[in-house]
């Protein structure tokens, strides 16, 4: 048998995939436990010893998106037949249909502001890191570490001074607010991450442009933005990846209007006990959009972790 | 196309001068070598010509118009990078159309001259393809057909071969030097490669350290250096230097070199102190007779002819002679120089003395 440096042995191939395989087995194990709770009963979710196969139930993303009250039988054998599934589940329980849950609207105030900040720190962090890449500023090492300085303590560490600011300024518990505050945050990893990436792009490119005859900014927006898109998209993801989870704002500053799911899915507290399956199936459809977001890009994702490291 | 005219052309970086008041002119239709060894300011001047830098002082015009402060988009010239710099998000025949448009030039039209053009390059088969792919000549093709599709004022070239293997290059520069003859543009190319800019050139210039040492046809820049540095950069191999103390008063035929007079041309300048002779090789021939004598050191075999190496009392020194002629290492052998392409420097200001050969025109550099 013959060993070569560069190709590793089957015996090494071996290994190396049980690895992975047993730390991706052991990172998504909780991952399915909350996407199976989710279609379990709430008896089922909290049955000892646990379940882990049960008969599939849709109750929990009916109280997801639902809030019912309870009603005598007598009451409940005086309504109409029930109008859909969602209502047949319900009625069960001895329950009725009451209303909506404010699970969509949470939901989607954190499609607001969760793309609404990683689009201003994209669009903001191009520009920034655009100008730092190709023109001499004064005092530019300065403004930079300036910028990284403000990633240099947890965020949350400025809690307190940015929830009486957002108070005085009224921008608590508003879409603006957040999404302001997610892009204060992210800005500095946009900046440093995207210079990397147009620092590498030869400033030929925009040269040639410019002497065939477009503006600074048509050559930027015509040469110099296609060439980024690899890395526009992986600082996205991780802009985006940020700004979906960050909870302990989204505590402090929203309570209405502007919540976002994180801070509601745990509220989501059904009428005597916890309704784990309604807040595993509010965990299973908030991990959606950035699963979604990250698999269309994950392309650039790829590219954009090893971008640079072999030059061309 | 247009002439070109640079005058007391500056660039600072802070505290570092690229370019120090450079003044020269540039023909409509002449092929131009900006030549000289890295960081000498070349580029530099070449990108404020094309306006992707702007000048501390002095003017440039291109054609009537005074440029020094437009920017690139407005000066109406094409440049052709040393990697090409293709668009490589789009095909071939974007790249090509691009330029066109800006103009905002229709459509038709627009399709109309990249097929032109692209039939002048011979690049019509590889005009939907992406760049990515392509050979390093065709990207050359590529890169020259952008220049070439918008009828500039002038072409600007920053080491466009430099980027291509030796055996491409020789092919490629005669491509080049073919098109220019048949657009009759205006071109301004910039090379380190002596070979290369005597080659192609109809005019050199040479710079070192930010300054023009030496403005003139290649065979004025080769048989007439105006200053040490040049005589020692161009040609290969460069000028023998040999450094003597001596005077030279108006009028004089010869110098002493050690014990043996050397005839040279007539001088019209009056010298003294620290002086160097300068012969290039080819006007060096070896006798088994003579007063200035050394010994051969090495001799490298060039086919036709042969270079022997000797060492005189005056530092080393080359010659280049007939290879038929038989050279032992070691040997003893009487150096004598063609007297009429003998040049005359001064040591402290590196200038060539002026003499009937030299003219006065270089003695200014």
């Amino acid at each position: 048998m013959s060993y070569s440096i560069t190709e590793p042995s089957s015996r090494q191939k071996t290994l190396a995939a049980f690895l992975v395989i047993t730390y991706a087995v052991i990172t998504l194990v909780p991952l399915l436990w909350v996407f199976m709770t989710g279609f379990k009963t709430p008896p089922d979710s909290i049955s000892y010893p646990p379940k882990i196969f049960s008969e599939p139930s849709l109750e929990g993303y009916v109280n997801l998106f639902t809030t019912r009250t309870r009603v005598t039988p007598e009451r409940l054998a005086e309504l109409p037949p029930p109008a859909n599934f969602a209502e047949e589940i319900v009625r069960d329980r001895n329950m009725v249909i009451a209303g909506k849950s404010k699970y969509g609207e949470r939901f989607l105030n954190s499609v607001i502001i969760g793309f609404g900040s990683t689009f201003l720190s994209i669009f903001l962090g191009t520009l920034a890191a655009y100008a730092f890449s190709r023109f001499n500023i004064p005092l530019k090492d300065d403004l930079l570490f300036f910028i990284l300085s403000t990633r240099m303590m947890p965020p949350i560490a400025v809690a307190i001074p940015i929830f009486l600011m957002y108070r005085k300024l009224g921008l608590s518990d508003t879409h603006l607010g957040m999404i302001l505050l997610y892009t204060a945050v992210n800005i500095s990893l946009a900046v440093w991450l995207l210079k990397g990436f147009i620092d590498e792009i030869p400033k030929e490119y925009e040269e040639a442009a410019l002497i065939d005859g477009y503006t600074r900014f048509q050559a930027f927006y015509k040469v110099v933005l296609p060439q980024a898109a690899t890395g526009i998209a992986s600082t996205a993801i991780f802009c985006l990846i940020f700004a979906w989870n960050e909870y302990a704002f989204a505590v402090l500053l929203t309570s209405g209007t502007a919540q976002t799911a994180p801070p509601f899915i745990p509220t989501i507290i059904g009428v005597g006990g916890l309704d784990w399956p309604a807040m595993a199936a509010g965990a299973t459809l908030f991990l959606l959009p950035v699963l979604i977001f990250t698999v269309m890009l994950r392309k650039h994702l790829l590219r954009g972790i090893t971008f640079g490291a072999v030059r061309k | 196309m247009a002439q070109i005219r640079i005058n007391n052309l500056c660039k600072e970086f802070g505290d570092f001068t690229a370019v120090e008041s450079s003044t020269f002119t540039i023909e409509d239709g002449e092929f131009f070598m900006l030549l000289g060894p890295s960081g000498c300011g070349k580029t530099t001047t070449l990108r404020m010509i094309a306006g992707l830098e702007l000048p501390t002082s002095g003017e440039i015009h291109i054609g009537h118009n005074e440029v020094s402060n437009l920017p690139a988009s407005k000066r109406d010239i094409a440049f052709v990078f040393q990697m090409f710099a293709l668009y490589p998000h789009m095909n071939v025949r974007k790249n090509l159309s691009y330029p066109l448009i800006s103009q905002g030039m229709k459509r038709r039209d627009v399709k109309a001259k990249v097929a032109e053009v692209a039939k002048i390059l011979d690049i019509e088969s590889i005009l939907n393809n992406p760049v990515g792919g392509l050979s390093g000549g065709d990207r050359q093709r590529v890169a020259l057909g952008r220049a070439i599709v918008r009828d500039p004022k002038a072409f600007l070239m920053d080491e466009p071969l430099g980027a291509l293997d030796a055996e491409f290059r020789e092919h490629m520069a005669e491509e080049l030097r073919a098109l220019h003859d048949r657009m009759n543009a205006t071109t301004v190319y910039v090379t380190h490669d002596q070979l290369e800019a005597m080659q192609m050139g109809d005019k050199i210039v040479v710079m070192n350290n930010g300054v023009v040492e030496q403005f003139g046809t290649p065979q004025e820049v080769h048989d007439r250096p105006a200053t040490l540095f040049v005589a020692n950069f161009i040609g290969s191999p460069a000028m023998n230097l040999m450094p003597f103390s001596g005077a030279i008063e108006v009028g004089s035929q010869d110098v002493m070199l050690g014990d043996s007079r050397i005839a040279i041309p007539k001088q019209l300048q009056q010298a003294d102190g620290e002086l160097v002779l300068g012969v290039r090789p080819e006007h060096v021939s070896l006798q088994n007779d003579g007063g200035y004598r050394g010994r051969v050191l090495a001799s490298e075999y060039l086919g036709t002819t042969q270079i022997v190496t000797l060492e005189t009392s005056h530092g080393t020194a080359k010659a280049r002679i007939g290879s038929e002629i038989d050279i032992q290492v070691g040997e003893q052998a009487a150096l004598q120089f063609d007297a009429n392409a003998i040049t005359l420097f001064d040591q402290a200001t590196g200038a060539a003395l002026s003499s009937e050969r030299q003219g006065r025109e270089n003695a200014n550099g």
